[in-house]
């Protein structure tokens, strides 16, 4: 089984309907295991309960840059390869992704208020964070803007390409404009390496969440496949309704001339 | 080459007569300098802290605002057609257009920084600097953003779209950009370190943006 096997539509269908229970009983495993040992791993000397939030933090912003990564590689697959899946992996994922990264930002921004004292910080990481989502929308947006999906893939996938080009870069310049403007006060991360009570449950919640997001890209994916399905058979139905229409319109003119003619 | 040098010629000579709108792009800039005084009061000493950040941000509204044209015209005359199908690589079409572009919308804004400087209570020092800055980071801003131009027009999607798909993509330009002008005014950084990036980001886009937006022309256009 390669990867062009999977071009054929029905042929993902037939196996992704065969993965997917066992991904999600799998997925729901884990992160019952991941959650039970996060409930048991123990408090923060200083930070108390609310480490326990980085449980949850962490693989959602591991996630939110995977995605991205998993997107420029099926954009590669629209523009290169022209694989007839590789658009509808990008377009399934992007949401998929902006919820990680908002759960990234949200989950951070519930662990800043204890922590530092504010919602909100300036700091490198999470502003580098907010313009990934904010990319993110866009590209849903620019999705969302054109009828025609393979013209819009193809918008997409140059879209998607250039931002996984410029994240680094981005990153970079916002790693450098805040110490410009302000001293590494926040947090100091690199100084102490994770205790394993603390790195373990980590790890198994990271699988967790990828699993998680292959299950959701998944299911999303064959969605995505369904709608198009249903939207090219409504296209069908109503260009046949509007030939119909066309054809009977016309033998009752030439009625009506008939009657006409005979009158 | 002759080719390419008339299309930049072609370009230039469009934008800057009747319809061309290249200067609007100026006007803007100066609108949106003299705009900035009513929002935060008329504090001079204020004012001449924030002109290089003020300065930065009328240049990159300015520049994207211009920036939708740079296509929609030749694609509404089918000009860009023929472009696409000529014998000259794409990709250097699109460079050369962006250059152009750069030439009649980019450089007026450059030519009117002293002025608005003026207004701003910039010293000389400061408003060559930030002159400077623009230089050489408004060619990033065009060529980064003719990629969004390109996926407009492919699109038949301007105006909002664009902004948003683009500005993300211009954040380093505007840190650099900032970061060099404020360098010489105030900070104890050196000049050179944030000034070199700038002009990397340049050459950078340089080579993204005429191949990305070339990709984006040729899988659109069809």
């Amino acid at each position: 089984m390669t990867l062009i096997d999977l071009a054929n539509p029905s042929r993902f269908l037939a196996l992704t309907a065969r993965v997917l229970p066992w991904l999600a009983g799998a997925t729901v495993i884990l992160l019952a295991l991941g959650l039970y040992q996060s409930a048991l791993a123990p408090d923060d000397y200083q930070q108390g309960a609310t480490v326990k939030i980085m449980f949850i933090h962490v693989p959602n912003a591991w996630l939110s840059m995977f995605v991205w990564g998993v997107m420029s590689v099926a954009s590669l697959g629209t523009l290169v390869w022209r694989h007839p899946l590789a658009d509808v992996a990008a377009k399934a994922a992007a949401p998929i992704g902006a919820a990680f990264t908002f759960l990234a930002l949200l989950t951070g921004s519930l662990w800043g208020r204890p922590m530092w004292g504010t919602y909100w910080e300036w700091d490198a990481r999470l502003t580098s964070v907010l313009i990934l989502f904010l990319m993110y929308l866009g590209l849903m947006a620019l999705w969302r803007a054109v009828e025609d999906p393979s013209r819009a893939a193809r918008a997409a996938a140059v879209l998607t390409l250039v931002g996984a080009i410029n994240l680094p870069i981005i990153k970079f310049s916002v790693d450098w404009w805040n110490t410009l403007h302000q001293p590494a006060s926040v947090m100091r991360m690199g100084g102490s390496t994770l205790d394993k009570s603390f790195l373990i449950p980590l790890l198994v919640m990271a699988v967790a969440f990828t699993l998680l997001f292959v299950t959701l890209h998944l299911a999303a994916m064959r969605n995505e496949i369904l709608r198009r399905r249903v939207r090219s058979l409504q296209m069908m139905q109503a260009s046949r309704m509007a030939f119909s229409s066309e054809v009977g319109a016309g033998s009752r003119e030439e009625n009506a001339s008939k009657e006409f003619g005979a009158a | 080459m002759t080719a390419l040098s008339a299309l930049i010629r072609r370009d230039v000579r469009i934008a800057l007569r009747v319809g061309g709108g290249a200067l609007i792009g100026v006007l803007f800039f100066l609108t949106v300098v003299v705009l900035m005084p009513f929002a935060v009061g008329p504090d001079l000493a204020l004012l001449s802290r924030l002109g290089p950040a003020i300065l930065w941000l009328g240049a990159l509204l300015a520049s994207l605002l211009t920036l939708d044209r740079l296509f929609m015209a030749d694609h509404e005359d089918g000009s860009l057609d023929l472009i696409t199908m000529s014998r000259t690589p794409l990709e250097l079409a699109c460079a050369a257009k962006a250059l152009a572009h750069w030439l009649a919308a980019g450089l007026p804004l450059i030519v009117a920084t002293p002025v608005l400087g003026l207004l701003l209570n910039l010293d000389m020092v400061a408003t060559g600097a930030v002159a400077l800055t623009l230089l050489a980071g408004t060619p990033a801003l065009t060529f980064t953003g003719m990629i969004g131009a390109a996926l407009a027009v492919t699109l038949h999607r301007g105006g909002l779209l664009m902004a948003v798909l683009v500005l993300p993509l211009s954040i380093p330009v505007l840190i650099f950009g900032v970061a060099a002008s404020q360098a010489v005014i105030v900070g104890p950084m050196s000049f050179g370190a944030p000034f070199s990036i700038l002009c990397a980001l340049s050459l950078v886009s340089l080579v993204i943006g005429p191949f990305a937006a070339a990709a984006s022309l040729r899988h659109g256009l069809d």
